[in-house]
C-alpha cells in the first residue's frame, strides 16, 4: 500500500493506465502504474475503489500477481455506467484509487492442505491473485485443483493462462461451459460437476469460491455433499458499496459489513445469512 | 461363460454398480458388451431406437442436438464414471439427441430387450437397477436446472 493512501482511505490516488487488454466481449483488464516506489502492495482477494472521473466509484477487485508490485491489475465486467466510464479509458489516461481494502483468501492457513479453485464467469478475476500465490509457493500445499464454469467458449475468462496453468503437472485444471459448438474441445455442464472427479482429499482441503451468489450456493451444496467442512469454504462477496472502509453501512450484510469483514468469508460465518431470501 | 465372467468384472469396476450383489451383476452382465468408440464415432442418432445403454469406463462423450445445416450444439459432455442412454427405459425408445465419442472411448453396454426380459422376469433387480438408476437421472436433472439459471450472467 502506497503511503499517501495509508493517510487517508477516502481520498483517489490518480493512477494512469499503463495497458489495457480486452479479454472478452464485455471484459477488459487495465494495467495500472504505481507511483510509489514501493509499488501497490496488496493480498489475494482484495479490492480497489476505482474512480472514473465525473462519473463515479466501483468496488474492483485486484486481479494481478501479488508477488509484483510494481503492476496493479484490475479485470473489469462492462455491467453499467462506472465500468462503462472505466472500459474506454485508454493507455495514459487516468483514473482514481482508493485501496486495498477488505479481507484476503486465506492462502497461508491454507498451507498444507490441498487446495480447491471454484470460480465462476467473471469470479476468476478474484481469484487469480490467489492462485498465483498458490503456484509461487506450490511446494507448500498439496494437490491443487483449479475449476473454472463460464456460458459459452467465448466467455471464458484468462484462457491462455488457463492453459498455462494447465500444462503444469503440478496443477489440476477443469473447465467446463454451459453450451458450446462442436469445435469445443472442453467439458460442457455446470461447474458442480467438475468437483466429484477432481480427485481432491475433501478432509484436507480449503476451498475459494467466487463467482455469482447462485453458482457459489450450488458450488457450496455439492462439496457439503461431498464431505467437505464447512469451516474449509471460503466465499468473496458482493454487495454495493460507498465508502469501502466500514463507515457508511452501504454494504450491510446482516451483521457484518462487505468492504470490512469481507469480501472473503468463511462460509461458516455467513452460512445463515447466504439462506436469507432478500438480504 | 468366461466373457461374461469377464464382463461382470468390468461392470464391478463402475461406480454404478458399486456394492450391488454379485447374482444380480453376473444376471446383467449376461446382456453386457464391452465396446470401444473412436473420436468424432457417433454412438447414438437422435430419433433412433435406443437399444443399448451405456455406462462409460473411460473417455468423454458429448450429448449434441442436431442443427439443421450447422454443427451440433453440445449440452452435455460425460465422463468416466458416468452414464447415458437410458432411452431404453421410455416408451417409444428413441434416442433424445446424438451422442458422439469426444476422446477415444471406453463403454460397457446392456442391450435394451435383453434387459427388458430378465427384469420382467427378476422384479428384485429391477428394483435394484431403478433404485440406482433414479439418483443418477436426479442429479442430472438438478445440473441441468442450475445450467438453466444462467449462473455466471451476473457477478
Ligand atoms: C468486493 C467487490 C469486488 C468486485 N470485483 C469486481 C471485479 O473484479 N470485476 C468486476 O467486473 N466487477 C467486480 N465487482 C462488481 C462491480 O463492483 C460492479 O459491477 C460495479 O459496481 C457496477 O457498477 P456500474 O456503475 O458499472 O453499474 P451500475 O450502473 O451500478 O449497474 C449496472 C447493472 O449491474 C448490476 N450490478 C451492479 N453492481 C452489481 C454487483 N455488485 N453485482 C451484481 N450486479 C451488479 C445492476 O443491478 C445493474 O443491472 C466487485 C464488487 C464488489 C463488491
Ligand atoms: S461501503 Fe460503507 S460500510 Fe461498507
Amino acid at each position: 500500500m502506497s503511503t499517501q493512501i495509508k493517510l487517508d482511505p477516502m481520498t483517489p490516488v490518480p493512477f494512469a493506465v499503463a495497458k489495457r487488454v480486452q479479454e472478452l466481449a464485455d471484459t477488459f483488464t487495465i494495467e495500472l502504474a504505481p507511483t510509489s516506489t514501493d509499488g501497490f502492495v496488496f493480498q489475494p482477494g482484495q479490492f480497489n475503489m476505482l474512480y472514473a472521473f465525473g462519473v463515479g466509484e466501483v468496488p474492483i477487485s485486484i486481479s494481478g500477481d501479488p508477488s509484483d508490485p510494481s503492476k496493479l491489475v484490475h479485470t473489469v465486467r462492462n455491467v453499467g455506467a462506472v465500468t462503462d466510464a472505466l472500459s474506454k479509458l485508454k493507455k495514459g489516461e487516468q483514473l482514481g484509487v482508493r485501496g486495498p481494502f477488505g479481507s484476503a483468501w486465506p492462502v497461508v492457513e491454507a498451507e498444507g492442505n490441498d487446495v480447491v479453485i471454484v470460480a465462476g464467469g467473471i469470479g476468476l478475476a478474484p481469484l487469480r491473485p490467489a492462485i498465483e500465490h498458490v503456484l509461487a509457493n506450490r511446494s507448500k500445499y498439496g494437490r491443487f485443483v483449479v475449476l473454472y464454469g463460464a456460458r459459452s467458449p467465448a466467455d471464458v475468462l484468462y484462457m491462455k493462462q488457463l492453459q498455462m496453468w494447465r500444462g503444469r503437472l503440478d496443477t489440476y485444471v477443469d473447465v467446463t461451459v454451459d453450451h458450446a459448438g462442436r469445435d469445443w474441445a472442453g467439458n460442457v455442464g455446470v461447474v458442480t460437476r467438475l468437483i466429484g472427479r477432481a480427485n481432491f482429499d475433501v478432509h484436507h482441503a480449503k476451498v475459494f469460491i467466487c463467482g455469482p451468489e447462485l453458482m457459489m450456493r450450488f458450488t457450496i451444496k455439492e462439496l457439503s455433499d461431498l464431505g467437505v467442512a464447512k469451516d474449509d469454504i471460503y466465499v468473496s462477496m458482493e454487495r454495493n458499496m460507498k465508502c469501502a472502509i466500514g463507515h457508511c453501512g452501504h454494504c450491510q450484510f446482516g451483521g457484518h459489513f462487505i468492504c470490512k469483514d469481507g469480501p472473503v468469508f468463511p462460509y461458516a460465518r455467513i452460512e445463515n445469512l447466504m439462506q436469507v431470501r432478500g438480504l | 461363460m468366461v466373457k461374461v465372467e469377464g464382463l461382470d468384472k468390468l461392470l464391478a469396476e463402475h461406480p454404478f454398480f458399486k456394492g450391488m450383489d454379485e447374482t444380480s451383476r453376473k444376471t446383467l452382465a449376461g446382456c453386457a458388451r464391452n465396446e470401444r468408440f473412436n473420436e468424432g464415432d457417433y454412438i447414438a442418432h437422435e430419433g433412433k431406437p435406443a437399444e443399448r445403454f451405456y455406462f462409460v469406463r473411460s473417455g468423454t462423450v458429448a450429448l449434441e442436438f442436431h442443427v439443421q445445416g450447422q454443427d451440433g450444439l453440445v449440452i452435455e459432455t460425460l465422463h468416466d464414471g458416468d452414464v447415458f442412454g437410458w432411452s431404453w427405459m421410455v416408451p417409444p425408445y428413441e434416442w433424445a439427441y446424438d451422442i458422439r465419442a469426444v476422446t477415444l472411448t471406453r463403454v460397457i453396454s446392456l442391450e435394451a430387450t435383453c434387459l427388458r426380459k430378465k427384469l420382467k422376469k427378476d422384479n428384485a433387480l429391477g428394483f435394484e437397477l431403478y433404485s440406482r438408476f433414479v439418483p443418477v437421472m436426479a442429479k442430472r436433472l438438478y445440473s441441468a436446472r442450475q445450467q438453466l439459471t444462467d449462473m455466471y450472467g451476473k457477478s
